[in-house]
Order: C-alpha cells, then structure tokens, then sequence
C-alpha cells in the first residue's frame, strides 16, 4: 500500500468514527441549550441503538427499516422517560446534582442492558453488504457511506427543525433566555423533555449505524460519551455545527494516530486535544470566549 | 380584572411583597411607581408566574392564577414586557415577534398570525425595515418596540410592561408611551406599567400606586398623585425639603 492511498485509508476510518462522534456531540449539545447540564448518559443512548437494533432484526425478526423505526422510537421513548422521571421531579436542581443524576442514569442504562443482553458482543449485517468499493488505492466499506450519509441527513434536519420551525425557535428561544422564553407562553419543561427525546433519538440512529463496524456490548456508552463529550467542548458547549467539525477532526486524528504511532494511543489522542483546547481556548474552537464566561459549566 | 390581595413574595427568607393588595380594572391604565429595589418586578414576575407567592391570591376575571404556570398564565391573556427587555438576541426581529404569538401556533389560522404582525408592524414601522435583523443588534429603542411587540403577539387583554423608559431618550419615551396610550384607546388593552419615571408615567395613566420596600403607601389617580407633595419630593424631585419624615 503506498502512503497516499494509505492516508486516504486512514482519511475514511477517521471520517467513520468521527461522524459517530459528532452525533454524539450533536446529542450532548440539544440538552446543555436547554438546560446547561451535561448529559452523561448520552453515549448509553447509542448502545441502547444498538442493542435494540439487534434484537429486534435477530431475535424478533423484524425487517431492517421496520426495526429501524421502532429503534429509534423505543430509545426516544427511554430519553424522555428519563427525562421525566429523573430530571423533571427536582425543583431548582444544581448543576452538580443534574450532573451526578445523569451519570447515575448511564449505570443504570448499562446495567440494565448488561442484564437483559448480556455481556457477550453483538452485531449487525452491514445495510449494503461488505463488498469494499475501491477508492485511491483504499478500500471503502459501503457503511462508511452511510454512516456519513445519515450525519448529513441529521444535520439538515436539525438545521431545519432549528430554523424553520417553530418548536425549533422555541428551543433556540429557551437556550438563550428561558425566563423570556417562558413569559412568551412556552412551556420550559416540555422543551427540557423534547431536547432529552431529540439527543436520545439522535443518539439511537448512531447506535444503529455504528453497530455493523463494530462489536456493540452493554459497556461501550462511556467511552463514545467520552469522544462525543470532546467534540462538543472542542466545538464550543453549545454549538452544532462546532460540535460536527470538531467530532470529525478528532475522528481523523485518531485514524492516523492509530495508524502511523501506534493503535494503542487511540483513545488518548481526543483527550490530548481536548486538554491543550481548554488551556490555550477554554470557549472551544467556535465558542466565543464572551459567552462561556457566562456559562454555569 | 386583575385583583391582588394580601399577596406576600420571598426569595429565600427575604420578604419582598409585604402584603400587597391591589386591584385594575378592565381598560384602565394603572402605573406603579417605586424606587429601585421597591419590589416593583417582583410583583410583575408574581403576576406572570415567574416566581411563586407564597399567600395571597392573584384573582384574575374572578379566578386565581396564582399557582398557575408562566406559559398558562399567557394563554388567559396577561402578557409582560420584561425589564431590560429579555429579547431573544441571536434570533431575527421577524423570529421575536412570531415567538410572541408561541402559543397560538396549532391553535389559530396563520393567517390571524400574519395579521397581527402586519399590526405590530403598522404600529411600530421601524421594526418592520428591520425584520431580517438579530435582535440584539437593534438599538435600545428600537429594542423596547419589539419588546412590546412580541408581547402585543399574543393579543393580551392585560399587558403588563417593566419600566420601559429605562435607559431611553425624552423622545423616545414619550413616543412609547403615546403608543401604550393608543393601546388602552384604540384597542381596549388594559395596561398597568411600572416606572420610575414617575412624571411621564403618571401624565398618561389613569390611576397609580406608590410603592416602598414591598409596601403600597400611596394610591390614587394621577392627576391626585402628581399633586401630593410626597411623590413630587420623592419621584419628581421638585421641592428638595423633606415635608414628612
Ligand atoms: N432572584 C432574586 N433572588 C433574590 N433576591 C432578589 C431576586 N430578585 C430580586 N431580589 C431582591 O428583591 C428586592 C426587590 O427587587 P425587584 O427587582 O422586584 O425591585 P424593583 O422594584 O423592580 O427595582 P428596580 O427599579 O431597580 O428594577 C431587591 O432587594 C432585590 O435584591
Ligand atoms: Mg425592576
């Protein structure tokens, strides 16, 4: 294999799982907007995609774009639930209570879903089958495509939903001043819980597409909240399409860490960033240093 | 309309509205005036459901709202133009106004909508040449009109507004204030306004109220107040000599 055709390899394999990343950081910012809390339990969401993927299509032998649908309805369904029956109840809650709650929320995730599927590996057939397209020299698995397909289609919707809808405005509108936003006539708490079902169903069709490229297992949420949760702050708390450009760069730099230090500083490389960010740039790269002063967390 | 008894509001353990009864009624424009820290935005926020009470009754058209939720509080008809305006900044003037009629989405013809927005529009011409610009890009006048039209968006029966001469020009403030006038003539709006600017708020209300350290002390139509020689010494600054103390 040559270096170019090399470098495009490790250009594909940064983009796959950048794209999973910026998912998850597309998750992580719905709530802080509507909220300021970061949700740990946003990578629980992705697991929860595919374990159900999983069941449904193998074990209930629904058709894939039955079980599609239904997957991501069930883990909406489960972000709301925990929405309402976690974060709801609590009147005037701190960010450091909202914090340990939503972690508390991934233990039980994990632990429920350890119980129910066990702790074996699970996975899904690719969507177009496995054969490799060629492309400069590397190959390229048809889910590749459709991992970054389904990213692009994520982003034009939310840009839709955001700025063409009025629930969308709504959700802008409580991100930026919810006492306003209130005095407007909009119900808060039903945005809270409208962000926490977006972030889980967004989370669930990442679970869904991530899953085939991987082994999916009961215990994965943490570390995908752990690189979702860096895009987000890399991107600037807050901002979408930050949060997209910073998971696949830090998609990318992983690929070619892995390929041309060693594959076992994998996993340190986002953090690395992350922390040389926050120290030279607290705001993120897009975050505008103003507003984060402002910022709870 | 809207009749406050024996309302009592703490944040924590401070004490903020001592007892506050008050009362509007429909088509009237009441003022209360206070110096700063009175309680004046409190008893608008109590009002607006925007912070509990913790006695009293907020009865409005007989019922009482005050347990009733922010959003609940604007489908009856209250509607409030914060202090400092609270716009939404990174959103379009045109965004702002249509937030304001939130809650008529679903339930109405957009075309009602659309009207009423051609109403703000029509009142407030400024806007409309900005309608594709952020709000927070707007300058403080032109901030306070919006801020009245998002309010006016949800065709209130009362609108309630925070001190909206704060930080505005003489003629700025008078022209706001003809246009709250032209509400209560035109469009039977009831109004209740609170100031400190006790000499332009009093020329164009009806009746209003004096408040200190979350008490009423004073009542009575304007014309009544203007003339006490203790609102005129302590809001209007005319005569320095204390008269009671
Ligand atoms: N969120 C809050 N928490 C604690 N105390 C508050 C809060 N908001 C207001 N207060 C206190 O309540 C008192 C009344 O405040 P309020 O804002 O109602 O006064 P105001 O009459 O509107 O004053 P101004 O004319 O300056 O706007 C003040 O002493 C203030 O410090
Ligand atoms: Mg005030």
């Amino acid at each position: 294999m040559t270096l170019s055709s090399q470098i495009v390899q490790f250009l594909f394999t940064g983009i796959t799982i950048g794209s999973i990343y910026a998912m998850v950081g597309l998750g992580f910012n719905i709530i802080y907007n509507s909220t300021g809390i970061i949700n740990f339990a946003q990578g629980e969401f992705v697991m929860l995609g595919g374990m159900v993927m999983v069941w449904l299509t193998t074990m209930v032998n629904l058709p894939m774009p039955l079980a599609f649908i239904l997957t991501v309805a069930i883990v909406t369904v489960i972000g709301a639930l925990f929405e309402r029956l976690a974060i709801y109840p609590l009147k005037k809650p701190s960010v450091l209570i909202l914090i340990i709650i939503t972690l508390a929320g991934s233990i039980i995730f994990k632990g429920s879903a350890m119980l129910i599927w066990g702790k074996e590996t699970h996975t899904l057939p690719h969507i177009s089958g496995e054969e490799p397209i060629e492309f400069m020299g590397a190959t390229i698995l048809p889910q590749t495509l459709w991992i970054i397909a389904v990213l692009a289609v994520i982003v034009t919707l939310l840009a839709v939903f955001f700025n063409f809808t009025m629930v969308g405005k709504a959700m802008r509108a409580c991100s930026v001043n919810p006492t306003a936003a209130s005095l407007v006539g909009i119900n808060v708490r039903r945005i809270v819980l409208l962000s926490f079902a977006l972030s889980a169903g967004i989370g669930a069709v990442a679970g869904i597409v991530f899953t085939p490229m991987v082994l999916m297992e009961y215990d994965r949420g943490a570390m995908l909240a752990l690189k979702g949760f860096c895009a987000a702050v890399l991107g600037g708390l807050g901002n979408g399409v930050g949060a997209v450009v910073a998971g696949l760069l830090i998609g990318i730099l992983e690929s070619f860490g892995a390929g041309f230090i060693s594959s076992g500083y994998k996993d340190g490389i986002a953090l690395l960033i992350l922390l040389i960010v926050l120290i030279i740039k607290p705001s993120g790269l897009f975050g505008v240093s103003e507003a984060s002063k402002l910022k709870e967390f | 309309m809207l009749r406050l008894q024996n309302l009592n509001t703490y944040y924590g353990e401070i004490h903020v509205l001592k007892n506050i009864s008050l009362h509007i009624q429909e088509g009237e424009m009441v003022t209360l005036i206070g110096a700063n820290g009175a309680g004046k935005s409190t008893m608008l926020n109590s009002i607006s459901g925007i912070v509990g009470a913790k006695s009293g009754a907020i009865l409005y058209n007989g019922t009482d709202i005050s347990n009733m939720s922010p959003d609940r509080i604007v489908q009856q008809g209250i509607s409030q133009v914060p202090e400092g305006r609270q716009l939404f900044a990174p959103l379009s003037v045109e965004d702002n106004l249509r937030l304001g009629a939130y809650t008529r989405y679903g339930k109405e013809n957009k075309k009602e909508i659309q009207k009423d927005l051609e109403t703000v529009y029509a009142l407030f011409p400024r806007l409309k040449e900005r309608e594709r610009q952020y709000a927070g890009t707007l300058s403080g006048g032109e901030q306070q009109m919006l801020a009245m039209g998002r309010a006016l968006m949800c065709r209130p029966k009362l609108l309630i507004l925070d001190e909206p001469s704060m930080g505005l020009a003489p003629l700025i403030i008078s022209e706001i204030f003809k246009t709250i006038a032209r509400l209560r003539d035109t469009q039977k709006t009831t109004l209740f306004v609170v100031e400190q600017n006790a000499r332009v708020a009093l020329k164009y209300a009806d009746r209003g109220y004096v408040m200190e350290t979350g008490k009423i002390m004073l009542e009575g139509n304007s014309r009544d107040l203007l003339e006490n020689k203790e609102v005129q010494r302590a809001y209007l600054g005319k005569q320095k000599k204390p008269i009671w103390e």
